[in-house]
């Protein structure tokens, strides 16, 4: 319990699968349900993604780093890259859940285009998100998904 | 040959085009799917029916590609209507807000049949 698991891969859309086998196979063995790894699937493509598309801007401009941690309560993913810092806390969330109809769907796009509906993705599946941004380290996204008590 | 995990069908009906997808969308196919329905639309077919009932797994990027093209379809005065989604799939639309609310941007339908009838 509590080692952690590395991966290195090249900032590439055909590298996300890899990231999300990696990091699934993690959450699996430290007990998280089929419902919470489709969850946390999701939330690691969103995050690969935007780290390609608006930290770094396109494919193969750099690497993206992830890891995991398995702990008593919490599977913890990080995501590292070094592209240009991109905080989930600056981007909107699409507007128009309750009213989204034909006279917004050009806004809804502009939203989605800079990420928004990937942040919300991860803001309502996982039980914590939290951004750093270091200077030598580049933009660090935390996901936390806490792992249910077995046997309840 | 593509490397894509995602297979589509374009298959023309009476009233409305029959757009089948399988497998997976996401942003390393999205704008496979992206390029058939703005094809589709341009050639004249606006009113479509998205069969998603072997789509595993959609991420926001799929989403997107669906946006867009029904953005295009009513721009023509036309639709874009959702068949037989997977509960997994039909929890990422609702996540988005695309099939919730008052007013929702797309319809869901249990099956083809009950999606020709809607237009």
């Amino acid at each position: 319990m509590g080692e952690e698991n590395v991966l290195n891969v090249a900032g590439r859309y055909d590298q996300i699968r890899t990231i999300i086998k990696f990091v699934t196979a993690g959450g699996e063995a430290a007990g998280l349900d089929e419902k919470a790894l489709f969850h946390l699937e999701l939330c690691c493509d969103e995050a690969s993604t935007n780290i390609i598309e608006h930290a770094y801007g396109a494919e193969d401009v750099g690497p993206i780093i992830v890891s995991f941690q398995a702990q008593n309560e919490a599977f913890v993913v990080t995501f590292l890259d070094h592209g240009r810092p991109f905080n989930p806390e600056d981007v909107a969330e699409p507007t128009y859940y309750d009213d989204l109809s034909d006279s917004n769907i050009g806004e809804f796009l502009d939203q989605m285009k800079v990420g928004g509906l990937g942040i919300h993705f991860m803001r309502r599946l996982m039980d914590e998100v939290h951004y750093n941004f270091d200077l030598k380290k580049g933009n660090e996204l935390t996901l936390v998904k806490y792992i249910p008590e077995r046997g309840v | 040959m593509s490397t894509s995990d995602l297979a589509i069908n374009v298959e023309e009906l009476k009233r409305v085009g029959l757009v089948t997808v399988g497998g997976r969308i996401d942003s390393t196919n999205a704008s496979e799917l992206d390029d058939v329905l703005k094809e589709t639309i341009d050639a004249g077919q606006n009113n479509l029916i998205i069969n998603l009932s072997a789509v595993e797994y959609i991420s926001s990027a799929g989403l997107r590609a669906m946006v867009s093209a029904l953005r295009e379809a009513k721009k023509k005065r036309g639709d874009l209507v959702i068949s037989a989604p997977s509960p997994r799939v039909a929890e990422v639309f609702e996540l988005a807000g695309l099939t919730t609310g008052l007013t929702p941007l797309f319809t869901v339908y249990e099956n083809d049949t009950a999606a020709v009838g809607s237009f």
